[in-house]
């Protein structure tokens, strides 16, 4: 745990730990509103929002790409509810035919752009590259308190830490009328509470999580966590508070030995190359999930 | 292009398009029920759920001392993986309390990490050649060899005749789960064949589609048919249709561009169909919702203005108006012509009629039918017309 640690792993590691979180905490509230996929839509389009940005500017800058990326979310979300109310169709195959159909747009426009040059593909879509994301200037403990050397830390840092923090004020705030709307909504409305909006916004939060979380780790960790801890975390309690504190827990140790595990894990069994970090991140949580689904306390259906 | 459409790029493609344009008609029919049954996303869990089978067939076919190329082997740990996730998705939603929509996303995520974490084993192995996994992320005919080529179209017109056969019990527990297991039937086991052949369509499916967008060429077609027609065999022809056309003209296009991965352009094709769907289907497409909206307001302003017209009152409101003038009940002025007046007289009796039908408790069944637009004679017999027209206590005489 010395120099080497802290400028190769310790970002990654922080930055897993924030994405894990800050998709896990909408997604308890996604979930216990049955509208966990929402999350795997919204992943799957920032795709064709990014190519696009990358597009229309030229270059991977980060604010049209995040600007981009959020905007394919939103005009998702509302393709899915004009498709389904046209149509009168379940919200399922709404979802089915425009995250599709989207993602399908991007892999075509990403396939026929020049972007050969960049860092900017489909599987790095997918799986992202969590590893990559290193400090290469710290020299160890001591660097974290080196304001010039601080300043080095990969950019998807201090962006993740950012929308996490958005993402807890947001809960922090809103926290009664987000309970109440999703265990009563007739409740709710007939106290004053814009339900629908509030839906909306929540998305729209979720959808800053995928955002920030997409770049650094890819699309595939970011649907793991929104579902993965959330839904471990529903076996354990039937507490709101006590559900998202499971669920923070469950995402931040998923998050830490799923990188440990990718990174060194493999060393144990005497090969030298490591597997994918987002892989294998999303392969504990799932971990987390089936053994709270076989022992956690809550796990059957209460009627 | 044309030539590509017209099968003339050779055996191997002709094969290939061929092999997907069955394998459309194929889905487009089984993903009818899935939508049907409102299980459209289960497919998205399935396909992901291949992924790590199609990764360990691959190690354990190159540690026998193979290259790893076999696509039967390939898409035999496909299926047995995906049928795996099958069912953990069975035994989440029926033995604990999640429902199905997390339960979806929970299997796809995981089985899709899992299977990235084997995909970079893969990668970093020095034997066998692991170049053409990524293929199965996305689909990609191009290359194909032909012995895969003609596994494909088999494969995908075994699995059409198997829909195809057991059509009826899949029908009835798409649209009466009750009656289906009154009658005999295993709702259980209907559904397991269910999810059986959306799991083989997918693996099928993978070398063409990919795993990523496989499920668009199951739901698309469904959602699309189900604009058309409201009969569920016109649903399933339609959509048979509609996924054959959008696997062979997407299977086509790609072997003229073979750079670009098959799968997106196959699921374009079919969005496209889609949106022509939304767009101008008969009845629940955009376009007639917007003209029978228009006709109702039109119905709606003439039936207004009559009323006025019958009781002396001027009409202010401009679009009143010149639906009116158009109509040749008044002339620029507002004034009424002689059609218009024998119009409106007819309005106001049959509003009275109604004010009479209304007000009585034997009509209580026709009142129920006022909207201010439905013809009463359309709704009364005559002698009951003649009765309501006996109590109208005094027509008044406007004209």
């Amino acid at each position: 745990m010395g120099a080497e640690f802290v400028s190769l792993s310790l970002t990654p590691i922080i930055i897993g730990v924030c994405v894990a979180i800050g998709c896990a905490l909408p997604g308890n509230f996604l979930l216990l509103r049955s509208q966990s996929l929402i999350g795997d839509a919204i992943s799957h389009v920032v795709l064709p929002g990014i190519v696009v940005a990358f597009l229309v500017t030229g270059a991977v800058a980060t604010g049209p790409m995040l600007f981009g990326a959020a905007s394919a979310a939103l005009i998702a979300v509302l393709a899915i509810e004009v498709v389904r109310r046209l149509g009168r169709i379940e919200t399922g195959a709404a979802m089915g035919v425009i995250f599709t159909a989207m993602f399908a747009v991007g892999v075509l426009l990403l396939e026929q752009s020049d972007t050969s040059g960049v860092h900017l593909d489909v599987e790095h879509a997918l799986f992202g590259n969590l590893e990559s994301l290193i400090w290469l200037d710290a020299k160890g403990w001591g660097s974290l308190l080196d304001p010039a050397t601080l300043r080095t830390v990969p950019v998807e840092l201090p962006r993740m830490m950012a929308a996490l923090l958005l993402i807890c004020i947001f809960i922090f705030i809103f926290w009664r009328p987000l309970g109440v709307s999703t265990f009563d909504e007739a409740y709710a409305k007939s106290v004053g509470i814009a339900t629908s909006s509030l839906g909306l916004v929540l998305v729209f939060v979720s959808a800053i999580a995928a955002v920030a979380a997409f770049d650094a780790v890819g699309s595939i960790i970011v649907i793991a966590m929104f579902i993965c801890p959330p839904a471990a975390a529903r076996m354990m309690t039937n507490r709101l508070g006590h559900q998202i504190a499971w669920s923070v827990i469950f995402a931040a140790f998923a998050a830490i030995v799923g990188y440990f595990l990718a990174g060194y894990g493999p060393q144990w069994f005497g090969d030298f190359n490591s597997v994918s970090a987002a892989g294998m991140i999303a392969t504990i949580s799932g971990v987390i999930l089936a053994i709270t689904a076989m022992i956690g306390p809550c796990r059957k259906r209460t009627t | 292009m044309i030539d590509a459409l017209l099968l003339q790029l050779g055996y191997n493609a002709t094969l290939v398009t061929l092999g997907a344009c069955l394998l459309g008609i194929a889905a487009g029919v089984a993903g009818t029920f899935l939508f049907l049954r409102k299980r459209a996303l289960v497919s998205d869990a399935i396909s992901h759920a291949t992924l790590p089978g199609i990764a360990l067939a691959f190690i354990v076919m190159v540690s026998f001392g193979g290259n790893g190329r076999s696509l039967f082997g390939l898409l035999f740990g496909a299926g047995v993986s995906a049928a795996l996730g099958l069912l953990c998705l069975h035994w989440l939603t029926t033995r604990t309390r999640l429902g199905e929509d997390a339960a979806i996303g929970a299997v796809l995520s995981v089985f899709f990490g899992l299977g990235i974490v084997m995909l970079t084993i893969v990668q970093t192995m020095s034997v066998g050649q692991q170049a053409g996994l990524e293929g199965f992320l996305l689909g990609s005919t191009a290359g194909m060899l032909r012995g895969d080529a003609l596994l494909l179209a088999v494969a995908a017109s075994v699995v059409l005749s198997l829909v195809l056969f057991l059509r009826r019990p899949f029908e009835l527990a798409a649209f009466d789960p009750a009656f289906a297991e009154t009658s005999g039937w295993s709702l259980a086991w209907i559904d397991f064949a269910m999810m059986g052949i959306v799991l083989v369509v997918t693996v099928v499916g993978l070398k063409v589609v990919g795993l990523i967008l496989i499920v668009a060429l199951l739901i698309v077609p469904a959602v699309s048919a189900r604009f058309w027609t409201d009969r569920s065999d016109g649903v399933i022809l339609i959509a048979a249709i509609l996924g054959g056309l959008s696997g062979y003209i997407g299977a086509a296009l790609s072997a003229v561009a073979p750079a670009l991965p098959t799968g997106p352009i196959i699921v374009l094709v079919g969005f496209a169909f889609f949106v022509m769907s939304l767009l101008f289907a008969p009845k629940r497409g955009v376009l007639a919702s917007v003209l029978t909206h228009y006709q109702y307001q039109r119905q709606i302003h003439l039936r207004q203005g009559l009323l006025a017209l019958a009781q002396g009152q001027p009409i202010y409101e401009a679009l009143t108006r010149r639906l009116m003038f158009r109509a040749g009940l008044i002339l620029p002025d507002g004034v009424a012509t002689a059609s218009g007046q024998a119009a409106a007289a007819k309005a106001l009796l049959d509003e009275n009629r109604w004010s009479i039908v209304r007000a009585d408790q034997s009509f209580a069944a026709a009142a129920t039918r006022y909207d201010g637009l439905t013809v009463i004679e359309e709704f009364l017999t005559p002698d009951q017309m003649n009765e309501v027209d006996g109590r109208i206590i005094a027509p008044r005489a406007l004209f």
